[in-house]
């Protein structure tokens, strides 16, 4: 088991990531962050807080995408998790989604889904902790806070001081 | 989960929780934002109906429709069933045709319970009703309806106090809430006149009396039930209105419940026989929040049983 990144490192990526989406978007007015339960969303409270810092506070929701997957049949139910979509809806807004670890892009096939069936924003933007490669989707990010190659028996944790008492990240060797 | 809901019996108080926190998710996301939700498509939901049936079939068909199932409704009138198919030819058919669950209603007791044992199928089976036994999905959708009333019983129905008044005998959805409700951690009073109290209820987890106004001021939840005229051969009371009279929700029993409590009622309801109109349409009264709860909670429980992983059935000749 290695740490790929401490408490520090993911303080400075996602503030990093701050930057960037107040750079890319030419400031926030248009902005909307949607974090994926459920670290994806502890990292878009942490991004919006860094964006109130810099420049002005966003609307941030969450997006369970668990109805969407296109692996339910291969697994058994999984309980949902929050959707709270900001009152200002995504009609014409630039979605920032946020998540923790980037992997076979399906994840994000399904968020972009859900986000279809709400309304149509004007753009639809890919913040992550890691990306670890091994895409089985034409999908890529737009923020990414370290790139980690990994093979693909191994897996990525992501630990959250709120929810698991600590900030880090690790890679754990496969069985 | 277990493959089928046939009865109560089929869920621990965990699973039951974790179908009203599923339909709790559901309301938020599908009352909101979503609509409809890609969750089970390509799956087909069978509404098989042998008995008569407003609420259960339509809430059902659109529980599975909103998750983009595709529904077949069967209903006896209309059907080979008329011409005497039996329930097993009828249900090999709904095989064939590649039916992944079935959502039967049936005038006999026990009739899920054979469909799911069977063999003849290997779609999930859901009782949605089955003679004088149980009608699982109607107490699912009374607890969430009960829970998003009284935020404090979130996790337990811990000192929850809930009254069942009327056709206890014949009533699927008495026998299904008792089940559940005392599995949750509520108290439960039975309140009918002796005759239709039925047999054996001193091994139920309740409490039992005959004088409905003794109990109305100690309760949070009374649910009133429908005096099933139909299935009803001999005489159970003297005549309607001395039923009404005795056991009866009229306007100043209503006035003497505490200023918290509610009043349920599956429906169909008798106006005028176990309830007033005045209180079936008093403030106190939720009976149509049970109906839109209904949706909620069978989808909850169609993403339970179908959302998950394909379980392979067997299925015998």
């Amino acid at each position: 088991m290695a740490i790929v990144l401490d408490a520090g490192e993911i303080g400075r990526a996602l503030k990093r990531i701050a930057h960037e989406i107040i750079e890319h978007n030419h400031g926030l007015d248009n902005v909307v962050l949607l974090g994926i339960p459920t670290r994806g969303a502890f990292l878009g409270e942490r991004i919006a807080q860094f964006l109130k810092e810099i420049q002005s506070p966003v609307p941030v929701g969450t997006l369970d995408i668990t109805l969407h997957r296109d692996d339910l049949r291969m697994r058994p139910p999984r309980p949902l998790l929050p959707t709270l979509i900001p009152s200002g809806g995504i009609e014409g807004k630039d979605i920032v989604l946020v998540d923790d670890v980037f992997f076979s892009g399906r994840t994000i096939r399904a968020a972009l889904d859900a986000i279809g069936e709400i309304g149509r924003p004007a753009t639809v933007q890919l913040a992550v902790l890691v990306d670890r490669g091994h895409r089985q989707l034409p999908i890529r990010a737009d923020y990414v806070g370290k790139n980690i190659p990994t093979s693909s028996s191994e897996s990525v944790k992501v630990s959250l001081d709120e929810i698991d008492g600590k900030d880090c990240v690790e890679i754990v060797a496969g069985a | 989960m277990n493959k089928h809901l046939l009865s109560i019996n089929d869920l621990s108080a965990e699973e039951a929780f974790e179908i009203l926190n599923t339909a709790s998710e559901l309301a938020k996301i599908s009352d909101g934002p979503m609509k409809k939700l890609p969750t089970l498509r390509g799956r087909t939901v069978v509404n098989l109906f042998f008995e008569d049936s407003t609420r259960t079939r339509i809430s059902f068909e659109s529980a599975a429709k909103r998750l983009s199932a595709d529904v077949i409704n069967f209903s006896a009138k209309g059907s080979s069933v008329s011409k005497g198919e039996s329930l097993k030819d009828t249900a090999q058919t709904l095989q064939a045709m590649g039916a992944d669950a079935v959502v039967i209603r049936h005038g006999a007791s026990g009739a899920a319970q054979r469909l799911a044992d069977s063999g003849w199928i290997s779609a999930s089976v859901i009782n949605a009703g089955d003679g004088t036994h149980e009608h699982p999905t109607q107490a699912l959708l009374d607890a969430y309806t009960i829970r998003s009333k009284f935020p404090q019983f979130n996790q337990s129905f811990d000192g929850l106090r809930v009254a069942i008044v009327g056709d206890i005998l014949h009533s699927r959805v008495a026998r299904s809430n008792v089940l559940l409700l005392t599995k949750l951690g509520a108290s439960v009073t039975l309140v009918a006149p002796p005759t239709l109290i039925p047999v054996g209820v001193a091994d139920w987890k309740v409490k039992v009396s005959y004088d409905l106004d003794s109990v109305l001021k100690e309760v949070d939840v009374l649910m009133m039930l429908r005096v099933q005229s139909e299935r009803m051969a001999n005489s159970f009371f003297p005549s309607e209105r001395e039923y009404s009279r005795g056991y009866g929700l009229d306007i100043t029993r209503l006035n003497s419940l505490s200023k918290n409590a509610i009043v349920m009622h599956p429906g169909p309801m008798n106006r005028g026989l176990e309830i007033s109109a005045e209180s079936a349409d008093s403030h106190k009264s939720v009976v149509l929040d049970q109906v839109s709860n209904g949706v909620l909670v069978r989808m909850a429980v169609l993403y339970q049983l179908l959302g998950g992983a394909t379980l392979t059935g067997e299925v015998s000749a």
